[in-house]
């Protein structure tokens, strides 16, 4: 049994990946990674959402009419977005200005509603919270990834930390202005989704 | 006047393009862009209901939800902004109900056409990312007619052209780990860097 929480809690990171694999949840992954700061509050409100909303749709998956469930799944989840979003505003606010509309735009994330509907619905609450942090963590390995090689190779600091000598300021990197930019975003996911293919080779889709 | 809402046209569809320049809709942009002919539907089926939802969601937003909406009623103070999300993708998701609806009594022939690609479009984030652009650049009802129409546009054209390049693609030997998800993000990004050389321009 323990075994059975510990695959559907960390399957998701790199078997299951929801980015990699199941195709939920770009859009946000491209857009808030340009600093790994705020790819990491965005990464966590998605993680905590994901796995709460899993807890609440499973809590009452027995008492939701089939043919109504997709409105009280989009319900229960802009409760949460809501409540995220105002902690983000009152705790950080600075982040909540960059991260701009991507903290809404939490309720049209695909994980959410994908996992809400293929998983809760079937599973008892404890199995499906840990399917949602999974998820979370899975999608929070991605963002960190793709954040850490922007931020590093666009302006050459981390966590806003200079990290390699910039040349404009007496250094020897020079930075790629094209990092923090939309393309190298949806470069940097086709490599990654490249190299954990080659890697898990049963992942490779068939044309 | 007209030349602003024409340059905000403009703008929303090339400079400002919600798929490549924001990223929104991903999730069906890369999903759905299989074959030119259904990525036409579901092309057209955005710029009608962002053309509708975001002209609603400007009025909720100007009449009930922004701060001092409720001055007439002795609430000065009283802001209901917080209540913006789920006002939104209420109106949203109930507009593509309706929408389907009235697809299907009036036209028919759009209605089997569109048919399996509007309830998808409740959780395409290009919508629900339309009407908070719209809120957070304060425009008002006239802009966010042009803003809706024209980023609903600018979203189709984006898809359409994917569905055409993964089209031709099928007759190239792509590597094996490559192919399907990832060679289509490292085409999306090709197209993007194609649209970065709109940024600038102005009318």
């Amino acid at each position: 049994m323990a075994n059975k929480y510990k695959e559907v809690l960390l399957d998701p990171i790199f078997n299951n990946n929801p980015i990699g694999l199941q195709v939920l949840g770009i859009c946000s992954a491209l857009a808030v990674t340009t600093r790994l700061q705020t790819a990491v509050v965005m990464a966590i409100a998605v993680t905590l959402v994901t796995a709460f909303s899993n807890l609440a749709v499973s809590l009452i998956r027995n008492h939701i009419p089939s043919s109504i469930r997709i409105l009280v799944e989009m319900t229960i989840i802009a409760s949460l977005v809501i409540i995220a979003d105002q902690f983000i505003k009152a705790f950080a606010y600075d982040i909540s200005k960059q991260l701009s509309i991507f903290v809404g735009l939490i309720i049209t994330n695909c994980i959410l509603m994908g996992r809400a509907e293929a998983f809760a619905l079937k599973n008892p609450p404890l199995i499906s919270f840990l399917d949602g942090i999974g998820n979370g963590l899975g999608y929070t390995f991605v963002l960190l990834f793709v954040g850490f090689f922007r931020e590093l190779l666009g302006t050459g600091r981390l966590f806003n930390i200079p990290i390699l000598p910039v040349a404009t300021e007496g250094g020897w990197y020079t930075i790629n202005g094209l990092m923090v930019l939309s393309p190298s975003a949806f470069f940097l996911i086709g490599l990654l989704i490249w190299a954990l293919r080659a890697w898990k080779p049963e992942q490779v889709e068939e044309d | 006047m007209f030349e602003h809402y024409l340059s905000l046209f403009v703008k929303s569809i090339f400079m400002e393009n919600l798929a490549l320049a924001f990223f929104l809709g991903m999730c069906t942009y890369l999903a759905v862009s299989k074959k030119v002919e259904t990525a036409l539907g579901l092309g057209v089926a955005v710029i009608v209901v962002q053309g509708i939802t975001l002209p609603v969601n400007n009025l909720l937003y100007t009449a009930l939800l922004k701060k001092g909406a409720w001055t007439w009623a002795g609430y000065p103070e009283l802001d209901l902004t917080f209540l913006g999300l789920i006002t939104y993708i209420g109106v949203i998701a109930s507009m593509v109900q309706i929408l389907e609806m009235a697809l299907d009594k009036f036209v028919p022939s759009l209605y089997n056409a569109l048919g399996i690609f509007l309830p998808l479009i409740t959780v395409n984030c290009a919508i629900l990312g339309g009407s908070l652009l719209m809120v957070e650049r304060d425009y008002n009802f006239a802009e966010s007619v042009t803003f809706g129409i024209g980023s609903g546009v600018g979203w189709a054209l984006a898809i359409i052209a994917l569905a055409g390049v993964r089209e031709k693609m099928k007759y190239s030997n792509v590597p094996p780990a490559l192919r399907g998800l990832g060679i289509t993000f490292i085409t999306v990004g090709l197209m993007a860097m194609a649209f970065m050389l709109f940024s600038g321009i102005q009318l």
